[in-house]
C-alpha cells in the first residue's frame, strides 16, 4: 500500500508585521507534530525551499494594500484548495487600515523622499474583500492554540472549534473580575471576539479589541456606557474603536459615529 | 445556638482543614470579593464594605468594626460544584481500535466558608437540576456529596440585592452545616452559630464557644430584621408566568435589545445558570481525543445553532429567552423560580441592565396597553 501523501501547506504574506506567521513557528511543542502531518511547501519566513502548488491549505497573513497584491491574492486562491486568513490584517485590514479614514495620497510625501516610487491603494482591505475565504482566524496577533486548532480541523475535515462569542465569557471562565464594573476601566471585551483568553483584563487592563468584533456586537450600547458614566470623550471613543480592527465593519461604523 | 468570638473563625477554618476539607471562601482580589482557597484565616475577607448598583461595583474598607459588611461579589460557588470546564472523557486510537476512558469524578471534600442565604437557595436549585432529574450529573454529584457549608446570614445587603422578594434571604433557613450571624452586643463583633447538621455539631464542639444568651438571639433577630428592611430592590413575582406568556411580543424586547451587549456576563455570574457546551479536541496525529464540557450561555448565537442557522438569531430573542426561562418557565420545569435575588446580573452587567426593572417595564407596558403586538420586525425570531 502506498502511503497517502501529506497535505501541502503554504504560508503567504501580504501587508503585515509577520507576527501571525511567527505564531506558527512559535508552536514549539506542536511544531514537530505539524511537520509530521503536513508538508510545508511554501513558507519564506521559515525556509527558502519551495515546492510548487497547488496547495491543500494556504494560510494568508496581511492585508491588500497595493495593485500588485490585489492580483497576487487571486493566483494564491486559484492554487489553494482551502484558504484560511490569519490575523487582523488579513481579516480586517489591520492597523494600516487607518489610512482608509483619510486620503492616503496626503501621507505619501510626508513619509517617502521619492513619492513617485510608491504605488499603493487608497484602502487597506481584508483578503475576503478580494477572494473567497474558507475561514478567518482573528487576532492581533492570532493565538497559537487557535492556529493549531484550525490546522487540526482542516487536517481532519471538521469545523474549527473557534467560538465567536464575547471576550467576557473567557474572562468569566478564568475567574477574572470585570475591570469595567469593578474599576471603571474602559474595556472592549463585551463587543470583542474571544480568542485571547481575556489577556488584558487578567492584568487589570481594558480589552483593546485585538480579535475584532464578536458576533452581533452591540457597539452602540457599549459606547454609550463608555461615554457616560465612564466618562470617555468622543475623540477617545473614535480612537478606542479605531485600532487593529479599525476597518472591521462594526468597529468602523462605531468610530465613524463619534467623529465630527 | 452558640456564640463564638471572631478569632473562632480561624479555629473553625483549622478544624475544617484538620478534617480534610479544602476550605474555600471570600477573599479580596482585584478590587472585588472572590471565592477562592482559604489557606489561612488571613486570607478571609474581613472588614470590607461593598457598593453595588447596576453595572458598578466598588470595594472599600468598612471602617465601622463590622466583619462582614459586604454582600455576594464577583464569583459564585458554582465554580466549585458546576465547574467552568470539565473533561468528560478521553479517547485513544490505535491498531486495535478506539478506546474510551471516562474521567474520574472523585473530588476531595470541599467546605464553603461564608455562603449567603441566597447562595444556598441557588445551590438547592442546582441540586434539583443536576441531581433530581432523570439524569444525574456525576461530576456535580461527586463535588456535592461531601460538601460542608458554613453559611453566613446577611447583615449588609447591597443595593443590587432583592432576596426578600425572592424569599431567599437575608436569613438562611436550611442547607447549611453551620450558620453564622454577626452581632455587636457590646460594640464588639461576635458570631452566633446555629447548627444545621450532625457534622456541623461535631466541628463546633471543637471550638471555644459559649451558649448564646437570649440577648444574643435578640441581637440576631434585630440585625436580620434591619437587613431585611435595607433590601431596597424587589422583583414582583405575582402571576409572573402569565406576565411572560402575555409579553411574548412585547415592544420591551426591542428596548432591552438596544441596550443588551449579548456578552453573557449575566449568565456567567448567575448562581443558577447551568448551560454548557461540549467541545471536542484531538491531537494532530488523530490518535487522542478529549471531550470537554464548558460553561456556555443562551446569549451566544452558537448556543442554538442547528442546521440552517441559530434558532435565536437576535439580541431580542436571546434576552427574552434568558429572562423568560429564569423567571417563568423555570417554575414549570423545576418547581421554583430560577432567580434567587442575589443581584449579580444587575451589578456585573457592563451596561447595568436590571432584571427587576425589566419585569417592571413589562408590567408597565401591560398597564398602558403597549404590552403586545407592538414589536417591529422580529416576530418569533
Amino acid at each position: 500500500m502506498v502511503a497517502k501523501p501529506k497535505p501541502k501547506l503554504a504560508v503567504w504574506k501580504f501587508a503585515s508585521c509577520d507576527g501571525c506567521q511567527l505564531s506558527l513557528l512559535d508552536c514549539e511543542e506542536e511544531l514537530l507534530a505539524i511537520t509530521g502531518m503536513v508538508d510545508i511547501c511554501y513558507f519564506p519566513e521559515a525556509t527558502r525551499a519551495e515546492v510548487k502548488g497547488p496547495y491543500d491549505l494556504s494560510l494568508v497573513e496581511g492585508s491588500i494594500t497595493t495593485p500588485h497584491d490585489a492580483e497576487r491574492i487571486h493566483k494564491i486562491r486559484r492554487s489553494s484548495r482551502t484558504l484560511v486568513t490569519i490575523g487582523a490584517c488579513a481579516t480586517a485590514g489591520g492597523i494600516q487600515a487607518l489610512r482608509n479614514f483619510k486620503d492616503v495620497k496626503t501621507f505619501i510625501p510626508l513619509v517617502y523622499a521619492q513619492p513617485s516610487y510608491i504605488e499603493t491603494l487608497n484602502k487597506s482591505t481584508p483578503i475576503s474583500e478580494h477572494v473567497f475565504v474558507d475561514f478567518e482566524l482573528r487576532g492581533c496577533p492570532i493565538d497559537k492554540g487557535q492556529l493549531v486548532e484550525v490546522l487540526n480541523a482542516y487536517l481532519w475535515g471538521r469545523k474549527p472549534a473557534i467560538r465567536p462569542h464575547s471576550t467576557c465569557i473567557e474572562c468569566k471562565l478564568a475567574g477574572n473580575v470585570c475591570v469595567m464594573v469593578a474599576k471603571g476601566i474602559p474595556c472592549l471585551g463585551p463587543v470583542t471576539h474571544a480568542g485571547c483568553g481575556g489577556l488584558c483584563p487578567t492584568y487589570q487592563r481594558g480589552c483593546y479589541g485585538c480579535f475584532g468584533p464578536k458576533e452581533d456586537s452591540n457597539t452602540r450600547s457599549l459606547a454609550a456606557r463608555l461615554a457616560s458614566p465612564i466618562g470617555m470623550e468622543e475623540d477617545d471613543l473614535v480612537r478606542l474603536f479605531r485600532s487593529f480592527n479599525a476597518y472591521a465593519e462594526d468597529f468602523r461604523k462605531e468610530s465613524e459615529a463619534h467623529e465630527d | 445556638m452558640w456564640t463564638i468570638q471572631p478569632r473562632g473563625l480561624g479555629d473553625l477554618l483549622e478544624a475544617l482543614r484538620n478534617r480534610g476539607y479544602r476550605v474555600v471562601g471570600p477573599v479580596v482580589r482585584d478590587g472585588a470579593i472572590c471565592y477562592e482557597d482559604l489557606g489561612s484565616i488571613e486570607d478571609l475577607a474581613l472588614a470590607w464594605l461593598d457598593e453595588q448598583e447596576p453595572g458598578n461595583y466598588r470595594l472599600t474598607g468598612s471602617g465601622n468594626g463590622d466583619l462582614f459588611s459586604y454582600s455576594p461579589g464577583a464569583h459564585t460557588w458554582k465554580k466549585f460544584l458546576h465547574k467552568p470546564s470539565v473533561t468528560l472523557w478521553r479517547a485513544t486510537k490505535d491498531q486495535k481500535g478506539l478506546h474510551l476512558k471516562e474521567e474520574p469524578t472523585a473530588e476531595g471534600k470541599v467546605a464553603l466558608f461564608g455562603a449567603r442565604p441566597c447562595e444556598l437557595a441557588a445551590i438547592a436549585i442546582q441540586d434539583r437540576v443536576f441531581l433530581e432529574g432523570p439524569f444525574v450529573d456525576s461530576f456535580y454529584a461527586a463535588a456535592r456529596k461531601e460538601m460542608f457549608v458554613v453559611a453566613l446570614n446577611c447583615s449588609h445587603p447591597s443595593k443590587s440585592c432583592f432576596c426578600v422578594s425572592m424569599k431567599t434571604g437575608p436569613r438562611a433557613a436550611t442547607g447549611f452545616d453551620l450558620c453564622l450571624t454577626e452581632i455587636h452586643p457590646n460594640g464588639e463583633a461576635e458570631l452566633v452559630v446555629e447548627v444545621g447538621s450532625e457534622t456541623g455539631g461535631l466541628i463546633l464542639a471543637d471550638l471555644q464557644r459559649r451558649e448564646a444568651t437570649e440577648k444574643d438571639l435578640e441581637a440576631v433577630r434585630k440585625t436580620l430584621e434591619e437587613a431585611e428592611q435595607r433590601v431596597e430592590r424587589s422583583l414582583d413575582t405575582e402571576g409572573i408566568q402569565g406576565l411572560f406568556d402575555r409579553s411574548f411580543e412585547s415592544p420591551q424586547w426591542d428596548d432591552v435589545a438596544r441596550r443588551c451587549l449579548g456578552c453573557a456576563n449575566c449568565t456567567m455570574v448567575c448562581p443558577t445558570c447551568f448551560c454548557t457546551t461540549v467541545v471536542e479536541s484531538s491531537d494532530l496525529a488523530g490518535a487522542e481525543a478529549t471531550r470537554t464540557r464548558i460553561w456556555d450561555s443562551c446569549f451566544t448565537k452558537d448556543f442554538t445553532y442547528i442546521h440552517g442557522g441559530s434558532v435565536r438569531p437576535s439580541g431580542y430573542s436571546r434576552y427574552r429567552q434568558w429572562i423568560t426561562h429564569k423567571l417563568a418557565n423555570w417554575i414549570e420545569q423545576f418547581g421554583t423560580s430560577g432567580c434567587v435575588g442575589c443581584g449579580r446580573c444587575i451589578t456585573w452587567c457592563p451596561v447595568g441592565i436590571d432584571i427587576t426593572a425589566e419585569v417592571e417595564a413589562l408590567r408597565a407596558r401591560e398597564r398602558t396597553g403597549s404590552g403586545s403586538g407592538g414589536s417591529s420586525h422580529e416576530g418569533n425570531a
